[in-house]
């Protein structure tokens, strides 16, 4: 029904972003529905920019791994970098009131709002995203899920 | 009539800068840094900078670049400007509520109505 892609990309932005496009490829190929396939490329492009910048430190000696399945049911999509992980629970919420101006620290929240399931593993240096084709307009999960 | 920078069309209604983002996607880090200072080179070339933004072509953008259009606004603002957003899709706007930003941008359905709100 759909075959897993696995990458290993070095902690380069135009590396994520072919990683992006041959999973958008595989999104596209099973005729994912609009909304779907707006989540799955929103949050794969957050991911990864998470990744490269915020876990590797843009480090070219660092790499991230994807693993990506897409079926015509549901995408599961894992990231992975070498960084030193975060906790999610300290993450600020950026809608509050004095983060409303801060310049980052949206992406999660987008990831969480568009994915029907994110899980932050490995101390947050690992993240399993899971959306259904379906033609909700998030996810709308925005519970994460931590393990160690 | 100001060049236009790559990723951007820029035209002039009496003294509001109209910018038009060319590009469907403004996700890639390196295009949302090149935007950012062309944004903010029209922001620096005016004293009280009136600045329309127009996504009517727009179909993704990503934190990044919610980041970028948070630095415009505040410029503008310690310019004692203004900021307009306008054209916004539904599936961009729902990007905007989700972050709660819909509150601190001023956002009209069309170039039209955003233009009429200017002070």
């Amino acid at each position: 029904m759909g075959r897993r892609l696995r990458f290993i990309i070095p902690s380069v932005f135009a590396q994520g972003q072919e990683v992006q496009k041959r999973i958008m490829a595989e999104v596209e190929k099973h005729h994912y529905c609009e909304n779907a396939a707006f989540a799955i490329k929103l949050a794969v492009e957050e991911a990864l920019i998470n990744a490269i910048k915020h876990g590797n430190k843009l480090d070219p000696h660092k790499t991230v791994s994807v693993e990506a399945s897409v079926t015509p049911t549901r995408a599961e999509i894992i990231i992975e970098d070498q960084g030193a992980g975060f906790d999610r629970t300290k993450v600020p919420d950026p809608r509050a009131d004095e983060n409303l101006e801060r310049l980052h620290g949206r992406g999660i929240l987008l990831m969480e709002a568009y994915m029907n399931k994110v899980q932050w593993l490995k101390g947050g240096r690992r993240v399993r995203m899971v959306r259904r084709n379906d033609d909700s307009p998030g996810g709308g999960c925005l519970s994460c899920v931590q393990n160690p | 009539m100001p060049e236009s920078p790559a990723h951007l069309k820029i035209t002039q209604e009496g003294d509001v800068a109209i910018v038009e983002f060319t590009e469907s996607r403004i996700l890639d880090e390196v295009n949302i840094t090149e935007i950012g200072h062309a944004l903010g080179g029209i922001v620096e070339s005016r004293e009280r900078p009136r600045l329309l933004l127009d996504f009517a072509n727009v179909d993704h953008l990503s934190s990044a670049a919610l980041g970028m259009l948070i630095n415009i606004n505040n410029r503008i603002k310690q310019r004692n400007g203004q900021l307009r957003l306008a054209g916004i899709k539904p599936q961009i706007m729902e990007v905007f509520v989700i972050t709660k930003l819909n509150r601190l941008f001023r956002i009209a359905p069309s170039r039209s109505e955003a233009l009429a709100t200017f002070e």
